[in-house]
């Protein structure tokens, strides 16, 4: 359960003309690392800003570390990292000139900047390149350089939007890596949006998801990735033959390519299955309890609409 | 209880630090973007190649003090063989240049490549934003203007002549730079932040300034060589001669061109002054108000 939230709206609500981006969203949001996910257009890129005291709300409020969008922008961006979606670095300074910059726009002095910007390149990853230009950079340097700006200032709380971006499966490993880190070693915590479900999984303590302005689902990723009640059933023979006679025995069973999806009444479906299997002379090579995957939030959200 | 001895150095990770100390305000970040930004318009913080340009006309703008000088030593004249008040004039083709070469890198470069979301979802407001880039390029552009007038009134004193005598015309040439500064700071700024790409502003800002200069000199001779009575008044197309009236009209300073008559005349180069000030950061305000953070 959430205890303190650091992000609260309520009733929360933005339209461009006819177009509703956030629509009467109310969540809380606490400590740790939260996903944010929605497809593209779901109204993520506008939601940060508004909790950036960037974009007036139509309707409703929401607060930020305690302060109000609508009247203390300033002071949520003193205290807030944001680490833009897009391209946002010029190429003619080295990163350790733009990163010092960055600090001193977020009220650093001058020295506490220097060190502050060695310290955080350093733990994303930039090493000798940092005192090379920037338009020399690769995207996941680039990206580093981005994810350091908005941690230079060492803030309570992160927004970082698709930080995955671009980035190919090792690139991607190793952000999410880093993002796990902010909140686990630099006690800092992180907003973090994507439109792939599945890579946040593996870092995130809370989900919330969003689509088309509204708020679909919000809870931890544990609920979310909870043991179903369905037992997985790999055979070494096609699983047609078991399916008959699963159904035979009254089990509700589905064929999904050669596995087989059993539906768990109680704990004695088990030993029909094991039974079963022998009797057909058939090898059993798994059956295991099948976990949830964020992509069925969508699915039954969906459906339940 | 015995720990393997690395027979390597080991990098040791003391771990994240947090920041305790002060954290600043708006106004000691609007400063630090100033003093960047103005080093930035002489290529400091950045790589070689970025000064390379500043640095030539600067010493370009310089070139002609150090002769002036040069030569009222060398003939040991009782006063300085250029003047204070029309130099800068005379040298406008260069402080045309710096401008249109600096003031895209102060400004186009921000919204070019999206760095504008980095300082507004920081503390900083958008007038911040102008006002510490607007005192920037002024400032740039003051440096550049008064070095040479400064190299001339410290060679003056250095042969011998009298500070008395040279004063006046070195402080009212100041003052131009000061106002030439201003009209040509935002003038090159609000064209620079409507046109993100460099190369186009570049070419916009020179363009601009030619072609009003050009038409500026053609109709006051033309209007000169009819005895039309309004030729003074041809000075204010072109920020430049603007300038200029208004050092001789109000600092009395001597000038090759008409200068504009009395009072009426003052108050026009002044207004004209004033409006082209005002409506440069009209235009920077609006600009930057519809910036939107991606």
């Amino acid at each position: 359960m959430v205890t303190s939230s650091l992000i609260v709206t309520e009733g929360l609500t933005k339209r461009f003309g006819p177009v509703t981006a956030v629509s009467d969203l109310t969540v809380g949001i606490g400590a740790g690392v939260v996903g944010l996910i929605g497809a593209n257009g779901a109204g993520k890129s506008t939601l940060i800003k508004i909790l950036l005291g960037l974009l007036p709300a139509t309707d409703g409020q929401a607060t930020v570390l305690d302060l109000d969008v609508a009247s203390d922008g300033g002071a949520i961006r003193e205290r807030v990292g944001y680490m833009p979606e897009h391209d946002c670095l010029p190429p003619d300074v080295t990163a350790t000139d733009f990163v010092v910059h960055m600090a001193r726009m977020s009220g650093l002095p001058a020295t506490a900047a220097r060190e502050r910007t060695a310290d955080i390149l350093r733990h994303v990853g930039l090493y000798e390149e940092r005192y090379r230009a920037i338009g020399g950079y690769s995207t996941g340097m680039r990206q580093r350089v981005k994810l350091g700006q908005a941690l230079v200032h060492d803030p309570q709380l992160v927004f970082l939007d698709e930080p995955t971006n671009g980035l190919d499966p090792a690139g991607r490993d190793d952000m999410l890596g880093l993002i796990a880190r902010i909140n686990s070693d630099f006690g800092i915590s992180v907003l973090v949006t994507s439109h792939l479900l599945g890579e946040l999984e593996r870092v995130c303590d809370h989900i919330v998801v969003i689509d088309g302005g509204q708020l679909l689902r919000a809870s931890s990723t544990e609920d979310v990735t909870a043991v179903s009640q369905v037992v997985v059933v790999e055979v070494d023979e096609p699983a047609d033959e078991l399916a008959a006679l699963l159904q035979a025995d009254g089990l509700t069973v589905r064929v999904v390519g050669r596995l087989l999806e059993v539906e768990l009444g109680d704990d004695s479906a088990y030993d029909v299955v094991r039974d079963t299997v022998v009797r057909a002379g058939l090898g059993l090579i798994r059956m295991e309890r099948r976990r949830h995957r964020m992509a069925e939030i969508f699915a039954t959200a969906g459906g339940a609409r | 209880m015995s720990t393997p001895t690395p027979t390597t150095g080991v990098i040791h990770d003391i771990g994240y630090r947090h920041f305790d100390g002060e954290r600043r305000g708006r106004s000691y970040i609007r400063r630090s973007l100033y003093i960047d930004s103005l080093k930035g318009a002489y290529g400091l913080g950045r790589s070689a190649r970025y000064k390379v340009m500043p640095m030539i006309l600067l010493a370009l703008m310089c070139l002609p003090a150090g002769v002036i000088v040069a030569i009222t030593a060398v003939t040991n004249g009782d006063e300085l063989v250029g003047d204070y008040t029309s130099y800068i004039l005379n040298l406008q083709l260069v402080v045309l240049i710096f401008l249109a070469s600096q003031a895209p890198a102060t400004v186009s470069r921000d919204l070019r490549f999206g760095v504008m979301s980095l300082y507004f979802s920081r503390p900083l407001e958008r007038v911040d934003y102008v006002a510490a880039k607007y005192a920037a390029m002024v400032s740039a552009l003051f440096v550049l203007t008064v070095a040479p007038l400064t190299i001339m009134f410290a060679g003056a004193l250095v042969v011998g002549l009298s500070i008395t005598e040279q004063i006046p015309d070195y402080l009212r040439a100041m003052a131009g730079a000061g106002l030439l500064s201003l009209n040509l700071g935002g003038i090159g700024l609000a064209i620079a932040a409507v046109t993100p790409r460099r190369g186009f502003a570049v070419a916009a800002i020179i363009a601009v300034l030619l072609v009003l200069a050009g038409v500026q000199g053609v109709l006051q001779e033309l209007a000169i060589a009819e005895g039309f009575d309004g030729a003074p008044y041809f000075g204010l197309l072109s920020p430049f001669t603007l300038v200029q009236g208004l050092q001789s009209s109000l600092l009395g300073a001597a000038s090759p061109l008409p200068s504009p008559p009395g009072a009426t005349g003052a108050l026009v180069f002044s207004a004209a002054a004033l409006l082209v000030i005002a409506s440069s950061l009209v235009v920077l305000l609006l600009r930057y108000r519809s910036v939107s953070v991606t």
